[in-house]
């Protein structure tokens, strides 16, 4: 589905990230597979270091140690936000939403709107027309976007398919009208036939967790996971992100009625750095020009990885410069999601670590 | 240049991929086994196999993988 929006725009970005690291050859240990093999999986997809939350840390903790930080120094106003969005498939409590378990602890005004978004890797993206459509509205002028996820806390040790890809983050992203003509395209698709091909199979209402689904199992591959962990079936994704992106990303530069060649950057989701690689040679992108440097610093932190990748690689630049870039999520659902749109020239944007 | 017998035997030592004609029945080649293996293809012959071809049947055997090679632009 196509979609334009004008004159809104990103005011700033904030990624909070765990203080703790986790390596992976440290995490080798732990996979029944010989190390040489695991080794030479690090090198490909690019595993080394990931953030990862203590035990007990939920999202609404990294969200609201965020926005403190943005109150703190005047960069955000608790009285100036109209509506919360919250994005996460890791959220504090089955009831309520975790914005609303953010809001409280915030203590914002109650004449706002406090939306929470069941998204993971296409998160960031959904959010973003979520709060563009927002910002139609003349009562709301600042909207706040919270994607997070600790899905460190749901992967089993014992699952190299999985386990030394995923990191814990929270971003915060500050949307509002913007004083130019801009306009943003956006395009997003979803195919639910496909979506047990990255679950959590147990927990929810049609499997609720007991001590049955909490057993670790043989997966038949070397990987022992229990029905509580996530799962996702790596080739299934791995096809699926090499034939839907590429069309995507390419009938929304149509759409724009402009040109890869005048596309700064191409701010992708971070699965791992093999994917990526294989993505940028498809659409015959340079590899600078689609940074995936993610997962080896921070790990896949799933709908926070469009953020992290913008801010890590691009942070300074973007808050004296515009860049025109095309974001692209891709993930559970199966949903994919791409963007074209101006960013810079932020009033905040940076990487702060959550201890 | 290394042969892909060659690669195969860093990436899977103890398997003898002569002797199989199917190296994903045979348990020789995971999925990950297989992202090891383009790598190391793509960087010996100076390509990119593109993403979409990287599904089984095309590392069934040596002969399947020689077929990719070549519809990828390999000078083999």
């Amino acid at each position: 589905m196509k979609l334009v929006f004008h004159r809104k725009r990103i005011a700033g970005t904030l990624v909070v990230v765990p203080a703790n690291e986790r390596s992976f050859v440290a995490d080798m240990k732990n996979f029944n597979f010989p190390e040489s093999r695991s080794l030479k999986l690090k090198e490909v997809m690019g595993f080394d270091k990931r953030r990862v939350v203590g035990p007990g840390v939920c999202v609404s903790d990294l969200a609201v140690f965020g926005l403190e930080h943005l109150f703190e120094r005047g960069w955000l106003k608790r009285e100036e936000i109209d509506a919360l969005i919250v994005v996460t498939q890791t959220p504090d409590y089955l009831i309520p939403g975790t914005s609303c378990i953010i809001h409280g602890r915030l203590g914002l005004k109650r004449d706002m709107i406090s939306l929470s978004i069941s998204q993971a890797c296409t998160g960031f993206l959904i959010g973003l027309i979520q709060a563009f459509m927002m910002l139609e509205q003349e009562s709301i002028k600042k909207v706040v976007l919270v994607n997070s996820d600790v899905l460190s806390r749901k992967v089993s040790p014992q699952d190299r398919n999985i386990y030394p890809l995923v990191g814990d983050a929270c971003s915060i992203t500050v949307l509002e009208r913007d004083a130019e003509d801009s306009v943003i395209h956006a395009n997003v698709r979803v195919d639910g036939s496909r979506a047990s091909a990255l679950t959590i199979p147990a927990g929810g209402m049609r499997q609720p967790h007991t001590l049955e689904t909490a057993k670790l199992e043989d997966a038949g591959d070397g990987n022992l996971r229990a029905k509580d962990h996530l799962f996702m079936d790596g080739a299934a994704i791995f096809n699926f992100v090499q034939t839907e992106v590429p069309p995507l990303i390419e009938s929304l530069v149509a759409h724009a009625g402009t040109s890869m060649d005048s596309i700064d950057y191409f701010l992708c989701h971070q699965p791992n750095r093999f994917m990526l690689q294989k993505l940028a040679d498809k659409m015959k992108i340079p590899h600078a020009r689609m940074p995936n440097n993610v997962v080896e610093h921070f790990g896949n932190n799933s709908g926070v990885t469009i953020p992290t990748v913008m801010t890590f690689n691009l942070g300074e630049r973007l808050l004296r410069e515009k860049l025109c870039v095309c974001l692209a999520g891709f993930g559970a659902g199966l949903t994919w999601a791409g963007m074209l749109l101006t960013i810079g020239k932020f009033d905040f944007n940076g990487i702060i670590e959550y201890k | 240049m290394k042969s892909v017998i060659e690669i195969l035997k860093e990436i899977r030592p103890e398997f003898d991929f002569a002797a199989s004609g199917d190296f994903i029945t045979d348990g020789m080649l995971d999925s990950f086994d297989m992202v090891t293996l383009v790598a190391a293809l793509d960087k010996n012959y100076g390509i990119s196999i593109p993403g979409t071809d990287i599904v089984p049947e095309n590392f069934q055997n040596v002969q399947t993988i020689e077929v990719l090679l070549r519809r990828s632009g390999a000078k083999i």
